[in-house]
């Protein structure tokens, strides 16, 4: 098994921290996981971007050409990213951000309307759960028990009592995924 | 304590390794994209554990310095940078060579030259391998190339600084530094005592008791008759090293028709080369230099006798392929393909790369 | 009474004797240098605490860069201008050390001016003795961050413009106003009383490092009578009369 994966907004979407959330999952699976950030002054307010590799194997190039799963929250990195992803692949996008929808036809597309979600839910910092939700229906690459676990891992103490909201929002999320 | 799996950044990964070896002191400045290693050391605390004294000064020229204070005592002390930042240490760096100290120093290098950008970079190549600073020196340079020997290199590092008298440089780069990886933290080692370091590094400058001479840490000599003196004395140390110490990594190189000499990040780049290679019928191999200095010249002049062609790759206009070059002596042909300025080439342009230069 | 060589040396009749840590290499300073005279005082000062055992002195570069080669205690010899920063982590490093420096007013003041007042921010616990001579000497004679206004040096051969050059540097005044000092003072070593005075400072100095009190500063304005191009009385004389007058002798700190 690998799923080489990026995720990309913009900065302060949780972009970097649901990669995060699944390479500790990968981790508790006991899988080979690479997380590679871009950095800098993209983090403050600009596109920021991750590339999340998971698999049985020793992982070469953390840098990547094409991926498996491209998750795209904002329209910047659709254009950087659709012709990123491997034919076959899998590209996700939250309906929120996203305002000339995907238009290869040779992978699948699906729409999460995340954003909309996480408003009702009440809860914009939920949006990116909600996203991993989605990319773990169509790929359950790691278990919810480890999911949880990950989380518990990459959340500081102080934000444990919050495990709970997170789990609601990947749910949801899995509820929410729909083909475009 | 046992060993521990964590999965971290290869900041985070120094910061913990040098708790876990029992290092004295860290000194540091900020600079991106290395400063995770002293706000890990600040967050973790080790003054109250280990008795790890961790200091952010107020320059990089201070830093080496106090780093230069401390190796002077025998102590095994640290320092981290960038490369704005590692440019400033030289003239420490030269001290602490020409005084024949141990330290341990870690580059996490940028694009250059100049402030250039924050993006990874491995253009410190010819800085870190051939001294750097002034005067004939060089520093045992290692180059990981994933989390994991960012944690193996500090024990590494400064166990060969100490056992040759000799400042150790990790040079890492942006990737490296900020790339999350599964990592085996070793057990926790105590620090040395003062009496174990004034039996095992009895030059150190720990005060002086009745029973010896004082010891004076200086590269100071104004006679050059005894100058050439330390010189040659530094120069047979340089070769001991050359000849006990060389590291490096083959992957694929047995049956290759194509040799790919990369570091780092970059090497990393290029085994996923390799399997894009292989889908088109093109053999390749990656030997990477695990010791930038000394260089793994022989084990690359051996290629020579089944590879048609080397492609030095590299995150820069062309530093690593001259040593490669002086291994070869001509026998192949060698050519280089670097991105530079903080941009990283993907494996399939070095794929093309290899091809369009090399067959 | 006479005496003769047979008599002077009898120990019964010795009125002084070189420091205990003084070793017998020939210093290279020249006659008249106040630096022979602070040495010495470092000396005593290190003898009579009891403390040669955990002593670590840095040295600078610049006159004092052998200062080494005299005084009987370890030594570090330090980059121009870092000895503040190699202190800091000696002592840091190793607590119980009583570590000091040893630097003029090129290095202190100039190059490693950001390392002086960092390290005193700090409250290192630390002493850093300061000779002030206004000039380079070791290079030749320079104009030094102290060199006076109108004071005439080999790169300023006209005398020291303060529209080219800036004004001459109070460092004690500057670091007197640092938090992390509790003692600075400014001294000189030209007369049998000011040389007793200086050793007090010097006393006081390391007894407040090995209490954990946080940096002090002695300055100690020299002469320099080979740069001054003077003879040393001349020297002595022409310092009383324009040095102090700009580095004003006394304590301006003590907590």
């Amino acid at each position: 098994m690998k799923e080489e994966i990026i995720i990309a907004g913009f900065g302060g979407q949780g972009v970097l921290s649901m990669g995060k959330i699944l390479a500790y999952s990968g981790l508790m699976e006991d899988k080979e996981v690479t997380w590679m950030p871009s950095y800098g002054p993209e983090q403050r307010g600009g596109t920021a971007n991750v590339t999340v590799i998971l698999s049985d194997e020793r992982i070469s190039s953390p840098v990547l050409n094409s991926f498996d799963v491209a998750v795209i929250l904002n329209q910047p990195s659709l254009e950087k990213f659709e012709n990123k992803v491997k034919p076959g692949g899998i590209l996700i996008y939250d309906g929120y951000g996203i305002h000339h929808p995907p238009t290869r036809t040779d992978i699948e597309v699906y729409r999460i309307n995340a954003m909309e979600a996480a408003i009702e839910m009440n809860n914009t910092k939920a949006l990116n759960m909600i996203v991993l939700g989605g990319l773990l229906k169509l790929k359950p690459m790691v278990s919810m028990e480890n999911v949880l676990k990950g989380l518990k891992k990459s959340l500081p103490e102080r934000h444990h009592h919050l495990i709970p909201m997170n789990e609601q929002a990947i749910l949801k999320g899995m509820e929410i995924i729909r083909k475009a | 304590m046992k060993e521990e799996i964590k999965l971290m950044k290869g900041n985070e990964a120094i910061a913990h390794a040098a708790i876990r070896y029992g290092a004295d002191g860290y000194f540091g400045y900020p600079i991106t994209p290395q400063s995770e290693v002293m706000e890990t050391l600040m967050e973790e605390k080790p003054w109250e554990t280990t008795g790890m004294v961790v200091l952010q000064a107020e320059s990089e020229v201070a830093a080496i310095n106090m780093v230069y204070g401390g190796a002077s005592c025998g102590k095994a002390v640290m320092t981290s940078s960038s490369s704005p930042g590692v440019s400033l240490k030289q003239e420490g760096i030269s001290y602490l060579a020409g005084a024949e100290l141990p330290c341990l120093i870690v580059n996490v290098m940028r694009g250059g030259p100049g402030l250039g950008t924050i993006q990874p970079s491995q253009a410190d190549y010819f800085q870190a391998t051939k001294g750097g600073g002034h005067g004939d020196y060089h520093l045992i340079t290692l180059a990981p190339a994933s989390v994991q020997e960012m944690v193996d290199f500090v024990a590494l590092g400064f166990d060969l600084a100490f056992k040759y008298r000799n400042p150790a440089i990790i040079l890492a780069d942006g990737i490296i530094g900020q790339m999350m990886e599964k990592v085996v933290l070793p057990p926790f080692r105590k620090r040395r005592t003062e009496e174990e370091i004034r039996a095992q590094n009895p030059w150190a400058a720990l005060g002086k008791p009745k029973d010896r001479k004082r010891n004076v840490i200086t590269s100071l000599e104004l006679d050059p008759a005894i100058m050439e003196q330390n010189n040659i004395r530094f120069q047979a140390t340089y070769k001991r090293i050359s000849e006990n110490e060389i590291r490096y990594e083959e992957i694929n190189c047995e049956n290759a028709d194509y040799l790919i000499v990369a570091f780092g990040s970059m090497a990393r780049i290029c085994q996923k080369t390799i399997e894009l290679a292989a889908e088109e019928g093109i053999k390749v191999g990656v030997l990477r230099p695990i010791t930038l200095w000394p260089f793994p010249s022989e084990a690359i002049a051996r290629q020579t006798s089944h590879v048609k062609g080397i492609l030095s790759a590299e995150l820069n206009a062309g530093q690593m392929v001259e040593d490669v070059r002086l291994a070869v002596n001509g026998k192949v042909r060698v050519e280089h393909f670097g991105r530079l300025g903080g941009i990283v080439p993907t494996p399939d342009e070095v794929l093309a790369a290899l091809k369009e230069k090399l067959m | 009474m006479y005496m003769d060589i047979n008599d002077i040396i009898k120990p019964e009749n010795l009125v002084y004797t070189k420091p205990r840590l003084m070793n017998d290499n020939p210093m290279h300073y020249c006659p008249g240098c106040s630096h022979g005279v602070v040495h010495k005082l470092i000396a005593e000062v290190i003898d009579e605490m009891g403390i040669e055992e955990e002593t670590i002195g840095i040295a600078p570069v610049g006159c004092a860069v052998f200062a080494y080669n005299y005084i009987d205690i370890d030594w570090i010899e330090a980059a121009h201008g870092r000895a503040p920063a190699i202190a800091t982590a000696v002592k840091r490093l190793n607590p119980k050390k009583m570590v000091f420096t040893y630097q003029g007013d090129g290095d202190l003041a100039a190059i490693g001016t950001a390392e002086t007042i960092h390290a005193c921010n700090r409250g290192e616990n630390i002493v850093i003795i300061f000779i002030n001579n206004g000039i380079y000497g070791m290079t030749g004679g320079q104009m030094a961050p102290t060199t006076l206004e109108g004071m005439k040096t080999s790169t300023c051969p006209y005398g020291r413009n303060v529209a080219l050059n800036g004004y001459p540097l109070r460092i004690a005044e500057l670091v007197e106003r640092v938090d992390g000092t509790c003692y600075v003072t400014r001294q000189s070593v030209h007369t049998p009383a000011s040389i007793r005075k200086a050793k007090k400072a010097i006393r006081h100095a390391f007894e407040n490092a090995m209490a954990g009190k946080g940096t002090s500063m002695i300055e100690i304005v020299s002469t320099c009578n080979s740069g001054w191009k003077m003879t040393p009385v001349k020297a002595n004389q022409w310092m009383e009369e324009n040095m102090f007058a700009k580095y004003p002798m006394g304590d301006l700190k003590n907590v």
